[in-house]
């Protein structure tokens, strides 16, 4: 065997071990969903007598169908909302000229260093004063705003590059900034969008701490929100709350698996422009 | 939020290469002078956005600030006490010891899936590209897609007694080793933190991978020349070339760390004792449990400061322009 091929052996033999550490957590999780309810299962190995219907009473006890409702919900109030307003703040940044663009964008940006945990006391009693408190607006308005300082700066960073000479083409031929926006600029940041279209729908999907502070109906909450709530439920009962777990994932880890490719792209495009 | 705030270290970027985009040669004079005219219209754009997120992030940011001044549980009158919060949670042990915590897990955040990263995105990138590399590439990425509340109930039960880390254990005659690694006093935090790691090091991996991916390969042919081992390579042309790429990792991955919450929340609470306790789960525990809004906010602006203290530096050494 030359030196090459062998390094290159030892190369994937590394990778494999990277890759079973990864799916061990989850193939324990699998098996034990599968093992008869209330008995204590050894998470190893492929157990005798699968037990299928965990994942249909897991689904019904984790009333997942309001569950998904809820959360689809909660998805359609934040993203297509973020989107619109991140558009437009991120054309202007980028290629119009808006008086204090820099202190503004700034303002934005700082928001992303924000932790979720510092905003969520005043949160909690300003949405208890706006009367939302337990609905799904109490997470839809907050998480649109949460989520501006990246959406701003993603579009603002499509938009710069994108040719001055497009606008500029457009403005000789009579449009204003709003048509040439419309009509050239959108269409054509159609990819940028749907990109942050689904970091958004994961973010929002898996959000937790703002679910269960400003949400005490597990049914009104986001998936992830849910979850805790199905967790303060069912813990004791590993085997259910094996494949409750499971089934919650299974949408994000689906639409990761789908999407996959302009997953990659999009975060590779947000973190490492340039 | 993980992936958002990989963000920041974009934007300073972004921002530097503005006035250029603006100033191509060819941008029309005529246009110009149009969009300066028209300039005051143009934050009629950045105004729905400004509003939403003055609303709900400048504003709560604001009264986190005015809370912190007050004694207030949140429903009677509140009282003015300065600084007072401040004091408590710089000179109380209990409170001052999760901000350890926090840096503690830096290194299971941080340092470790940028360590293992370069080495799988290095493996990565010596193995022809093939399934094999796409399969272990989105393998790997997968932790980061699911809720982390998820991890943290999959890993809750990976460490339990019954758990599978103790059944290997077992298995390869280490039995004694065996424990309840959560509710293990010494064990627990380092165990919540390679839970952070095995979230984070997909991330790391895939930025690391297209930064080498990069890296002008004309340089690793000259390194060969001078007759370089692969450690040589690595060290002198590998890791300056991913400069960047790791100064985004580390951003990242350490607001993660310092903002930890949902992982701790479900697997320990902060437990056991206040071994595992946390700045964000104790801005929870504080305003929710106690309702100390006062405390709670004191050390939610303590963490804000805290997160900026952090990564400012690692930008400044890793986003410079030159070379």
């Amino acid at each position: 065997m030359s030196p090459r091929s062998r390094s290159l052996l030892a190369g994937r033999g590394m990778l494999v071990l990277f890759m079973v550490l990864t799916l061990v957590p989850f193939a324990t999780l699998f098996t034990t969903a599968l093992a008869p309810q209330g008995s204590i299962p050894t998470g190893l190995g492929w157990p005798e007598d699968p037990q299928w219907g965990n994942f249909v009473d897991a689904y019904r006890v984790a009333n997942l169908t309001p569950l998904l409702t809820s959360s689809l919900l909660i998805v359609l109030g934040v993203v297509p909302a973020s989107l619109l307003l991140s558009s437009l703040a991120g054309y202007a940044l980028a290629s119009l000229r808006v008086p204090g663009a820099n202190a503004l964008f700034l303002l934005f940006v700082l928001g992303l260093t924000i932790p979720f945990e510092s905003l969520i006391t005043p949160l909690y009693y300003q949405v208890q004063a706006l009367g939302l408190l337990n609905t799904r607006l109490a997470l839809v308005l907050p998480l649109i705003a949460l989520y501006l300082p990246f959406g701003v700066f993603w579009m603002r960073a499509h938009f710069l590059t994108m040719p001055a000479e497009l606008s500029e083409a457009a403005y000789v031929d009579g449009a204003g900034t709003w048509a040439t926006f419309r009509r050239i600029h959108l269409p054509l940041a159609m990819p940028a969008l749907s990109s942050l279209a689904i970091l958004l729908f994961l973010w929002t999907w898996n959000q937790f701490i703002l679910a269960i502070v400003l949400v005490d109906d597990p049914t009104k909450r986001t998936m992830a929100g849910a979850l805790g709530a199905f967790q303060g439920r069912y813990g004791t009962d590993i085997v259910l709350l094996s494949a409750g777990a499971l089934l919650i994932m299974a949408p994000t880890i689906v639409v990761f698996v789908l999407f996959q490719r302009q997953f990659s792209k999009a975060l590779l495009q947000g973190a490492v422009k340039g | 939020m993980s992936l958002g705030s990989s963000t920041a270290t974009a934007g300073a970027r972004a921002t530097a290469r503005g006035p250029a985009a603006a100033g191509l040669p060819g941008a029309s004079r005529v246009g110009r002078r149009r969009r300066a005219r028209r300039s005051w219209g143009h934050l009629l754009y950045v105004l729905p956005a400004l509003c939403v997120y003055g609303w709900f992030v400048l504003y709560p940011l604001l009264t986190s600030v005015q809370y912190s001044l007050y004694d207030w549980n949140g429903i009677g009158p509140a009282t003015w006490v300065g600084l007072e919060n401040y004091q408590r949670v710089l000179t109380d042990p209990d409170q001052l010891e999760t901000i350890l915590h926090a840096l503690e897990l830096i290194i299971f955040f941080t340092l470790v899936p940028v360590a293992l990263g370069l080495l799988a995105a290095s493996l990565m990138h010596g193995l022809p590209s093939g399934p094999f590399v796409t399969l272990s590439r989105t393998v790997l990425f997968v932790p980061q897609v699911i809720p982390l509340v998820a991890a943290g109930i999959m890993w809750d039960w990976v460490y339990s007694s019954d758990g599978i880390a103790n059944r290997l254990l077992e298995l390869v005659g280490l039995g004694d080793l065996a424990r309840p690694w959560l509710a293990d006093f010494t064990t627990a935090l380092p165990a919540v933190g390679l839970i952070g790691s095995w979230v984070m090091l997909g991330l790391c991996t895939l930025l690391l991978l297209t930064g080498i991916s990069k890296i002008d390969p004309s340089l690793y042919e000259a390194a060969r020349i001078d007759g370089a081992n692969r450690w040589r390579e690595f060290v002198h042309v590998t890791l300056p070339g991913l400069r960047r790429e790791i100064g985004v990792c580390v951003t990242v991955t350490m607001i993660a760390a310092l903002a930890s919450f949902d992982i701790i929340y479900v697997s320990t609470q902060g437990g056991p004792g206040r071994t595992t306790m946390v700045p964000g789960v104790e801005i929870y525990r504080l305003a929710f449990t106690e309702r100390e809004i006062g405390q709670a906010s004191a050390m939610a602006v303590i963490l804000m400061a805290l997160v900026l203290v952090m990564i400012v530096p690692v930008q400044r050494l890793t986003q410079r322009e030159d070379t």
